[in-house]
């Protein structure tokens, strides 16, 4: 067994980017308001949507980089 | 909703007609024994990534969700966005422990939560007590997917009186349990994926299309109240809003996994590395679920509620009858079939996979454990069979005699029952450290405050925590499966120190976990 097949299964940096993710997620003091609006539809909403791509991206270059 | 709509309902009877012959030809689809339980009740474990997408999505977005998410934005504003953070944290959960789960429960032939309980800990009784909580947990959920389905049934003006009126709800239920008897998990896999097809062209029509004829997302917005465009601000002293908003997303994110039908789903994969590779996928799900939430806004925007053709749907259904009222209104009778239909058939796939799931669970840790400890296969499956026939006719027995605001609350305090396996499901993918008793104790513990605190509201979601001077509304779910937590760190210990000689039986070890 090579040194990186041991760490799988145990901690690696690029979980720092889940902390992040849930963070954001659930901090609403952060999101709620309603400017600056894009394309007529408040702040509280489109972030929260943007976060869901972004959260979509971190979690997708989580696995490439766990991932062998 | 006084005549029938029969363009409607042609094309819903015509969708609904051609998942049911594909929920019997899945029996032939990547062939195996369905006499086999893992078979039936797995479909054999050999979901690519692909299908796992559309069979988890499937468990995710179900018809309540496509009613109910809408209903909630339609009367009480920002909050019913939750279902957004909800579902960014359910991800990495997935990634991170499911990944986990998986491992081990294929290196030993686990099917349900409490086998791996019982092999993990060794104590059949909080294997007992998981799988118990698994079954009641998701009764409900069933009985409220046939509600999603009654209401769209009602939109397209199907009524009559006492039993007739119940019919097509029969026949929908009579469909599901012969397909899901005869083909087990395969049916909902396959059904799954027409069901997404058909959610999403409806989901993408309708957020192009509405938008549009109502002016633009502005003035769709400009039509919201102010005190449900955002959360409101919390007063002092009090966390408000912003406590019961997070607390509502974590809790429901953390309970999802622990239904039986998520693991049910997840098992079914072919690999771990399926798993992960959902993980990064599913969120497309999630965006559309965004959108969902806005549909409730788009009710507002454009009065339906206040029109007289839809007075008799919303004096019915309350404010579930938004999203087909807006449907109805905003498209042609047609396409309000095809909506209709994928909401109906997303009634359908989680209600198998839920009482597939129910069924699993019953077979391996109820009759196996207490009744037949030696089933031949054949006996197994045919158990299996047998429960998730008479899991779902106690859903619909329960939806036909009990008014729906009951199965609305039955369904919030399962999941305030079910988060409490979080301690030997979840953490237990991690560590063996806590004592099987003690989490047993701190499963009962939060079992009863968890309900406590859900009746000391009338059973709405947030209970508020008084610490001192100061108040924390939040998910009673969250705060019931702390103590629970509490209880089983401070017990651990004492129990371990009573039972000083007992070497503990784990079945798995630490290599399993890994893929």
């Amino acid at each position: 067994m090579n040194a990186t097949e041991k760490k799988r299964g145990g901690w690696s940096w690029w979980y720092l980017l889940f902390v992040i993710q849930f963070a954001v997620a659930l901090w609403p003091p952060f999101y709620n308001k309603a400017d600056p609006y894009l394309f007529g539809i408040p702040f509280f909403y489109w972030f929260q949507l943007l976060w869901v791509l972004v959260s979509a991206v971190f979690t997708a270059i989580v696995y490439f980089a766990v991932e062998e | 909703m006084p005549q029938l709509n029969w363009t409607a309902l042609i094309i819903f009877v015509l969708l609904f007609g051609f998942i049911t012959w594909l929920g019997f030809a899945a029996a032939r689809w990547r062939r195996g024994d369905l006499d086999q339980l893992h078979e039936w009740g797995l479909g054999g474990r050999r979901f690519g990534t692909v299908i796992t997408w559309f069979l988890v999505g499937g468990d995710v977005y179900t018809a309540y969700t496509f009613i109910a998410v809408p209903a909630l934005a339609f009367g009480q504003g920002a909050v019913a966005f939750f279902a957004v953070p909800y579902t960014i944290i359910i991800y990495p959960l997935m990634f991170l422990i499911f990944r986990r789960l998986w491992n081990v429960c294929h290196k030993h032939g686990y099917i349900t939560a409490g086998d791996f309980v019982k092999g993990r800990f060794g104590n059949r009784w909080l294997a007992l007590a998981v799988c118990v909580t698994g079954i009641v947990a998701t009764m409900p959920y069933i009985a409220l997917q046939l509600v999603g389905l009654q209401v769209v049934i009602g939109a397209m003006g199907v009524s009559g009186s006492g039993l007739m009126a119940d019919m097509p709800l029969f026949i929908a239920f009579v469909i599901l349990a012969a397909f899901t008897y005869s083909s087990g998990l395969r049916a909902p896999a396959s059904i799954a994926i027409v069901k997404d097809l058909l959610i999403y062209i409806t989901a993408i029509a309708a957020v192009i299309v509405i938008p549009y004829e109502l002016g633009g997302f502005g003035k769709v917005f400009a039509s919201v109240p102010a005190q449900k465009l955002l959360l409101a601000v919390p007063g002092p002293n009090t966390t408000g809003a912003y406590s019961a908003y997070a607390t509502l997303a974590l809790g429901s994110a953390l309970a999802l996994f622990l239904y039986p039908h998520s693991l049910t789903g997840i098992l079914s994969a072919s690999s771990g590395r399926v798993i992960r590779r959902n993980a990064a996928m599913l969120p497309g799900y999630t965006f559309m679920l965004g959108l969902l939430a806005l549909f409730g806004f788009f009710v507002i925007a454009s009065g339906v509620d206040k029109l007289p053709e839809y007075a008799a749907g919303f004096k019915q259904f309350g404010n579930n009858f938004a999203v087909p009222a807006l449907l109805l209104h905003s498209f042609p009778a047609w396409f309000a079939g095809v909506a209709f239909a994928a909401i109906g058939i997303g009634a359908l796939v989680p209600a198998a996979i839920m009482s597939i799931a129910a069924a699993n669970l019953y077979t391996r840790n109820i009759h196996r454990e207490f009744i037949n400890q030696n089933p031949t296969d054949k006996q197994e499956s045919h158990i299996a069979k047998l429960t998730s026939l008479i899991v779902k006719l106690g859903a619909l027995v329960f939806i036909l005699f009990v008014p729906t605001q009951y199965a609305i609350q039955l369904q919030l305090l399962g999941g305030i029952w079910i988060i409490q396996t979080l301690p030997p499901v979840m953490l237990g993918a991690y560590t063996r450290w806590f004592n099987s008793w003690a989490m047993l104790v701190g499963w009962a513990v939060g079992t009863f405050a968890g309900t406590w605190m859900a009746i000391s509201v009338k059973l709405t979601n947030t209970f508020p925590l008084h610490v001192g001077e100061h108040t924390f509304p939040g998910y009673s779910a969250v705060y019931s499966v702390l103590l629970n937590l509490l209880i089983a760190i401070v017990l651990t210990p004492i129990f371990n120190a009573m039972a000083a000689n007992k070497t503990p039986v784990d079945q798995t070890a630490a290599a399993d976990y890994q893929s």
